[in-house]
């Protein structure tokens, strides 16, 4: 009879994400995703600032914490002095779309030979609910309490499709966690971009749309629905850019 | 060894690549260029990494990245990129990582001008980012010094684990001197790094690189681990030189350029029948309080003058070194104006004190 491990590139210990908060199922698609390509002994992640600024007390791994929006230049400098190493940043929406959009952009321009699981709940949590660069249009956050108006906050920035538009990257993919269809085709995207790297074919990353329950004021089924209803028309699913075949 | 005539910056770059510096990481800005064009044309061919950054911001982080891996990671810039690398210093601080920040300064505040000043004192000595921490700042005053400490720096921050800054000026980074360069260290000779990130195996502890300890119950103590390991470094580790000071009644005190101009104009005071000399600070932190405090204890000395390019930075640490036993006075030219050996004859005739 089959019987279910858990992947050991989690640590054992209880996550602080919130009820509903899907952060702990990318964390373990990443780790089995490490685990099933035999690299866990060789990899160094870099945690963000934002909700996964503990993500090193979870992944079983050598890790290092970055400033906020810094990851993708601390693990290029990890990356260029050891390429043997499989390294990755994983980041939300505030740190990689708004104070990190330089580190991001250039570490993609550059095709920097690391992968980058980018988290969008179009919403800062760890500081309590403000407005984020991919919060949508008429969303409420904290910072902009009567809905997100483009005439003074601007539009939400689509980092897949502005990130495929380089030259350097070698995969671009957006999956989302809101069904167990949805993370079963996020897991295989994740693979991919991890596969990119040892490959050493430059730089990949997948952007991972999930629900914010708490800061959202929904139920963690509510936030899910919303994912699926609101936020996938805005942000569509799918391989932006994949350097090995033809997309879209 | 032979002697070759090079110039600050070149120096500064090959003096870091002997001293094992395996991956650099800057951006563009004068008067440091010569850095990283040097890292860019040499560092591969010494199997080292160099990457222009898209900014300060990144560089710094890069160096983050590297140091935490246990490579020697250098960055350069001069003084508005070293404000924008602040930020990054602080982390790889609060980390425990070894790394080399060289600033050839520029005249500040804003984006000021390109020549020669010392207005980066303070962000160097006292902080410059956030929080409680420092880092061992060293003051070459020739092109050679430059060199020589550039294997000082690489080493010191290693035993302490802590950020060491090479801070010249513009003028330390543009002139040419003749220079004898030391071989390049045996990497396989430096001490290990059990502590850097290299991939797990599986075997003992793995490593986890943060600056986060967000339990005060952690971050106190930690933050008085470092005031001990500060502590150790002022008893050990200050560097200063004294020229003509044993007998003398006017100390001049300078680092860096200034220094050099000092020692002219100690030379014309004593043709003059003034008695006078100079304590030139090597280390800035730690600062070299023990020269202040016996020449201040001397009867005969009337006191001292800060000779600084900047409107009086390091005259506050003279001021706590002497500790009120002596006046102690300032001159100062700044904005990228420099003084001439004259100028400072002049002012200590005219009645410093």
């Amino acid at each position: 009879m089959p019987v279910f491990h858990k992947t050991k590139v989690l640590t054992d210990v209880p996550m602080h994400y919130c009820p509903g908060c899907t952060h702990g199922v990318v964390h373990r698609l990443v780790a089995e995703c490490l685990e099933e390509l035999g690299v866990a002994g060789k990899t160094i992640g870099v945690a963000p600032v934002g909700c996964a600024v503990f993500a090193y007390n979870y992944f079983n791994l050598d890790m290092a914490e970055a400033a906020h929006g810094r990851a993708p230049a601390m693990a290029t400098g990890i990356k260029r002095v050891r390429p043997e190493c499989v390294v990755f940043a994983y980041q939300g929406d505030g740190d990689l779309a708004s104070i990190g959009a330089a580190e991001t952009v250039h570490a993609a321009a550059r095709g920097e030979n690391i992968t980058v699981i980018f988290i969008n709940n179009g919403i800062y949590g760890m500081t309590g609910g403000q407005m984020a660069p991919t919060t949508l249009i008429g969303a409420k956050a904290t910072t902009c309490p009567y809905g997100r108006d483009p005439k003074v906050n601007g539009y939400p920035v689509r980092v897949s499709e502005m990130l495929a538009q380089l030259d350097g990257p070698s995969y671009i993919a957006r999956v989302s966690t809101h069904n167990a269809r949805a993370v079963l085709d996020a897991k295989k995207h994740i693979r991919r971009a991890f596969e990119k790297q040892i490959e050493g074919k430059g730089f990949a990353l997948v952007e991972v749309l999930t629900g914010c329950p708490t800061n959202w004021a929904m139920s963690p089924v509510d936030a899910l629905k919303y994912v699926e209803e609101q936020v996938i028309p805005y942000y569509p699913l799918g391989v932006y850019k994949d350097t090995d075949k033809e997309v879209r | 060894m032979a002697r070759q005539l090079m110039k600050g910056n070149e120096a500064i770059a090959e003096a870091a690549i002997r001293a094992g510096c395996r991956a650099f990481f800057g951006y563009p800005i004068t008067p440091q260029n010569e850095i990283p064009e040097y890292m860019a044309a040499h560092m591969a061919e010494n199997g080292g990494v160099f990457v222009q950054a898209e900014s300060e911001v990144a560089a710094i982080n890069m160096v983050y990245g590297a140091a935490a891996a246990g490579f020697r990671a250098m960055t350069s810039s001069s003084s508005p990129g070293i404000s924008l690398k602040q930020e990054g210093i602080s982390y790889i601080a609060a980390s425990d990582l070894p790394c080399v920040i060289v600033n050839i300064m520029r005249a500040g505040p804003g984006l000021g001008g390109i020549q020669s000043a010392q207005g980066d004192y303070f962000q160097a000595v006292k902080g410059g980012g956030h929080g409680d921490y420092k880092l061992l700042v060293f003051a070459p005053a020739s092109i050679q010094e430059a060199v020589d400490l550039m294997f000082v720096a690489f080493d010191k921050a290693d035993q302490y684990r802590m950020p060491a800054m090479i801070l010249g000026d513009g003028m330390i980074g543009q002139m040419m001197e003749p220079v004898e360069l030391p071989p390049a260290v045996d990497l396989q000779s430096l001490p290990e790094k059990p502590w850097c990130l290299r991939g797990w195996d599986g075997q003992g502890e793995r490593r986890i690189v943060s600056s986060l300890r967000i339990q005060p119950e952690d971050l106190e103590p930690y933050l008085n681990e470092q005031m001990k390991k500060w502590e150790r470094i002022k008893e050990d580790e200050a560097r200063a030189e004294e020229y003509r000071a044993e007998d003398a009644e006017i100390l001049l005190t300078a680092y860096g350029t200034p220094a050099r101009i000092c020692k002219s104009a100690v030379e014309i005071l004593r043709a003059e029948g003034i008695k006078a000399g100079l304590i030139r600070p090597i280390t800035l932190f730690p600062f070299p309080d023990r020269a202040f405090r016996y020449h201040a204890a001397r009867p005969e000395v009337k006191g001292f003058v800060s000779v600084e390019l900047s409107t009086g930075q390091m005259i506050e640490d003279v001021r706590l070194a002497v500790d009120g036993k002596k006046p102690v006075s300032f001159f100062g030219r700044c904005g990228g104006a420099v003084m001439s050996e004259d100028e400072i004859v002049a002012f200590v005739k005219g009645g410093a004190f």
